[in-house]
């Protein structure tokens, strides 16, 4: 992305927009006295602010802001991307404040035409820019002191927000803003970048900015916004998916004290009221008649047992190298195997929720979400406004796995038709249920494998069939990423490209339409292909007698980077020495979304219980930006994926969802929670993402270990499922 | 009216007795540290403290409050200082999305109101009932441990 093809006025200066977020100061040892994220206090800047480009802004009380149009939803870029910018600018990034950007497309993602935070691709996709504008800024900069001092700017040198020239002259930063207004800003395309063996803060560990707020319970999530005058509402969500509403009595609810108004929306019913309590009581008391529709039939177990049969069939041919059938003919050993994994919530945290206020002059949101383009359009059509006319506000996301980047905008949308005609803003809450229940999952997948090794005992063959309702397919992204023939490439990544030799590998695709809302759930594909490649590699390595670890090694020998991961993590798992007894290892190794990461699960079965106690991870995701969060990232990935691995599915009945909140969808706690040791390893490669990359190898890894542990080879998941006692 | 003794301060709310304290927290007072994360008692990303005792507060009455201190996580830190438990946190990045965290603090704090040095066993006894989603577990568990460090007089880095 070139910075300068945001918009750039024509005076060379970005008109640039406005932040939302909240002041907030944050002390602890160590961490300085100041306000960190800023936000509407900030509104009318003095006219001496140098801004050359909309992600950064420098004040002459040296203050200097970085804005951030990326989502924060616990991956750190609040905390990364300023830190990019801050090494270029040649400033200490925990002095430098943040600001939530609003919509704009000086904040597009460079693939797309829309501000969007997803794919585990903040930090790659925003790199170049971020450096060449904290380089224009800091050039601006030199330019006004050289011109100060009447000297040469190569004699001088920038530390830490200071202009000093050889003779010991220091200039602030702050103090130049003027100077630097009046000069013509230098073309970034052209500025010289730091030598990164110079970096003074990129590749160095650095700890999160957004914790004093987040440990003293003042970061403003979607559900804490207040507005004045503000109602609360929740909405009577149909039953099942495809239910419609044949009528309803709203009497008893609106004699709830503290229900305001009741209204039919296109998602439900809305109850509005003084607060949540009043809402959810007048909710309680509707009477409600449904008309449940086609999907009363519709179950999982049933859509299982006709996608077995789909699985034996050929379908859209994904990919193809090789004679696949040649190969089985002449193979020395085979398998035939069936691989199946559930629906999946997303279960963020914070249950889904939007602040709407929608008046004469458009409509305002607040709402955690990961994709504000697509929101504003939505909303805007669902009003009949021009989308110019909806102003969204990013607050912190409670978690966001794919879900805060509906496909639909359903929460924004649904938050602005309640809204419609109040007259004052509007929270919608989705209570646990709402949020669970609401569809959008990680999509059922049923996969039939054949593969076969030869008289070596190396794979000869893989031929996969999977069957899913596709991903992209059911996005905006669809238009671009689906082929003619209606391949998705989200039902075969991860397998079709899998880095394992396979001198022969056919994956075939059928492509399922039922009425379950699916969605990209972290890491999307690869959760999925991660999980079945990853076995049947295992399976493999079984059939020919050979150490899993061994064997892929030998099927990785011709990709360096993936050789040195797996070997990284083998090495720091001490793979292949005792374990404490009753403990078995596990391995598997997927790359996704750019990085390359590998795991070794240590595992113990008793009683038809699994647990994990340690898990070893390496990962090359090219250049950490802060290897303390790319570490976090990777634990965060690998919980969230033994989470769903050990005990998650989502189960529809009659259409419904059965699991309604965490007593049924059970997750992860603290007490089965392994101890996770993090390698970075250094390829040097290009940069890839580190917020997805961690979930894909944990759920084989952890079966691969079962397998060692027991002999029984998990090929359904989730592993609490199908375990033996 | 219904007066509750939060954080050192009387305040009168304006709720039904029967109102989950949660809601009279943050929807009525407008303390919205505490959060609410399934309204049944499985996730704790509600927990405050009543009499010093850990609770979840989706799951208690307003009325049941009444008469007893209510400490919820903006009443953790003394003026500038932040319990020992939040420098910890900070000291260690414990936190990711920040969600469940008000709740996980306040049930480790009320951990180490009674023990000074929990064991694993303690913390996973005592942190069971707090789900996060970002899988913060690890750090979770070690910034305890260092938290009980700093109040038994370590130096915070
Ligand atoms: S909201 Fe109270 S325990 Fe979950
Ligand atoms: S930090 Fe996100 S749920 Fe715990």
């Amino acid at each position: 992305m070139s910075a300068e093809g945001n918009g750039a006025t024509d005076n060379g200066r970005r008109q640039f927009l406005i932040g939302i977020g909240v002041v907030a100061g944050g002390t602890a040892a160590g961490m300085a006295l100041r306000p960190w994220l800023v936000g509407a206090a900030d509104v009318n800047r003095p006219p001496a602010d140098f801004q050359p480009h909309a992600f950064v802004r420098i004040r002459s009380d040296d203050t200097i802001t970085v804005i951030i149009g990326k989502s924060e939803m616990g991956q750190g870029v609040y905390g990364s991307l300023p830190m990019i910018l801050a090494e270029e600018l040649d400033v200490d990034p925990t002095t430098v404040q943040v600001e939530i950007a609003g919509v704009d497309p000086a904040f597009n993602h460079p693939f797309l035409p829309a501000q969007f935070t997803g794919g585990s691709m903040s930090v790659m996709t925003t790199y170049d820019a971020l450096r060449r504008v904290g380089a224009q800024a800091r050039s601006a900069l030199l330019a006004a002191a050289a011109e100060q001092w009447n000297v040469d700017v190569v004699t001088l040198t920038t530390d830490s927000g200071v202009v000093r020239d050889s003779r010991g002259r220091r200039l602030r930063y702050g103090s130049l803003v003027d100077a630097a207004n009046r000069l013509p800003l230098p073309d970034p395309t052209a500025v010289t970048l730091k030598d990164p063996s110079t970096f003074k803060y990129i590749g160095k560990p650095q700890r999160r900015l957004d914790s004093p707020i987040k440990v003293t319970g003042s970061a403003t999530f979607g559900i804490d916004v207040m507005r004045p005058g503000m109602l609360t509402a929740v909405i009577a969500r149909p039953p099942a998916f495809g239910a419609s509403l044949r009528g309803f009595d709203a009497t008893a609810a609106k004699a709830v004290a503290g229900v305001v108004d009741i209204k039919a929306v296109p998602s439900g019913i809305a109850v509005i009221a003084q607060h949540t309590h009043a809402a959810l009581r007048g909710r309680d008391a509707l009477v409600i008649d449904w008309d449940i529709g086609s999907s009363k039939s519709l179950s999982s177990e049933g859509l299982r047992q006709e996608w077995r049969a789909l699985a034996k069939r050929p379908g859209l041919v994904g990919k193809n190298v090789g004679d696949v059938a040649a190969a089985f003919r002449s193979a020395t050993r085979t398998i035939d195997v069936e691989y199946e994994l559930p629906y999946l919530a997303h279960a963020c945290m914070e249950p889904l929720n939007a602040v709407a206020e929608v008046t004469a002059d458009g409509c305002e949101l607040w709402l955690g979400t990961q994709s504000q383009s697509q929101d504003a359009r939505f909303v805007a059509e669902a009003l009949g406004i021009e989308p110019s006319k909806v102003r969204i506000h990013t607050m912190f996301l409670g978690g966001g796995f794919g879900r805060r980047a509906s496909a639909v905008s359903d929460f924004a949308v649904e938050a602005a038709l309640v809204a419609q005609g109040v007259g004052k803003p509007v929270k919608v809450v989705w209570t646990r249920e709402d949020d669970m229940r609401g569809g959008y999952y990680r999509p059922l997948s049923f996969n039939r494998i054949k593969a076969a090794v030869g008289a070596d005992g190396m794979p000869v063959a893989i031929h996969h069939v999977t069957v899913s309702k596709p991903v992209l397919a059911n996005t905006a992204m669809g238009k671009m990423a689906v082929t003619k023939e209606g391949l998705d490439p989200s039902t075969i990544e991860g397998s079709a490209d899998m880095p394992y030799a396979i001198p022969n590998l056919r994956v075939e695709v059928h492509n399922t339409r039922e009425a379950v809302p699916i969605l990209w759930w972290r890491s999307v594909g690869h959760s999925i292909t991660g999980f079945v490649t990853n076995s049947v590699i295992d399976e493999l390595a079984t059939l020919a007698g050979k150490d899993p670890y061994e064997y892929r090694r030998e099927l990785l020998k011709e990709k360096p980077r993936h050789l040195a991961v797996l070997e990284r993590a083998a090495t720091e798992a001490n793979w292949g020495q005792a374990l404490p007894a009753g403990h078995f290892h596990g391995i598997a190794l997927q790359e996704s979304f750019g990085s390359i990461v590998a795991q070794v699960a240590e595992v113990s079965v008793t009683n038809g219980k699994a647990r994990v106690h340690r898990v070893t991870c390496a990962v090359d995701c090219g250049l950490a930006v802060n290897p303390s969060q790319v570490v976090a990232q990777m634990e965060s990935g690998i919980l969230y994926g033994l989470s769903a691995a050990l005990e998650g599915e989502i189960n529809i009945e009659d259409g419904r969802v059965v699991e309604g909140n965490f007593d049924s969808y059970r997750v992860l706690r603290l007490v089965d929670s392994p101890a996770i040791d993090v390698h970075i390893v250094t390829s040097g490669g290009p940069i890839g993402g580190i917020g997805e990359p961690g979930t894909p190898p944990i759920a084989p890894a952890v079966c691969n270990a079962i397998f060692a542990a027991t002999g029984e080879r998990i090929r359904r998941l989730p592993i609490s499922k199908s375990l033996n006692a | 009216m219904i007066s509750l003794n939060i954080n050192g301060v009387q305040r009168e709310v304006e709720a039904d007795a029967d109102m989950p304290l949660l809601w009279a927290l943050r929807d009525i007072l407008q303390l919205t540290g505490t959060k609410y994360g399934c309204g049944i008692a499985q996730c704790g990303a509600c927990t405050v403290h009543l009499d010093g005792q850990p609770i979840r507060s989706c799951s208690i009455p307003v009325s049941a409050a009444v008469g007893g201190r209510i400490t919820t996580i903006e009443g953790l830190a003394k003026g500038e200082e932040l319990h020992p438990v939040q420098q910890a946190w900070i000291e260690l990045d414990v936190v990711q999305c920040g969600y469940c965290q008000s709740g996980q603090i306040m049930s480790a704090v009320a951990l180490l109101e009674t023990n000074t040095n929990p064991s694993d066993a303690d913390i996973d006894a005592a942190m069971n009932g707090n789900i996060c989603r970002c899988g913060t577990y690890p750090r979770i568990r070690a910034a305890i441990k260092r938290a009980a460090e700093l109040k038994r007089g370590g130096k915070s880095a």
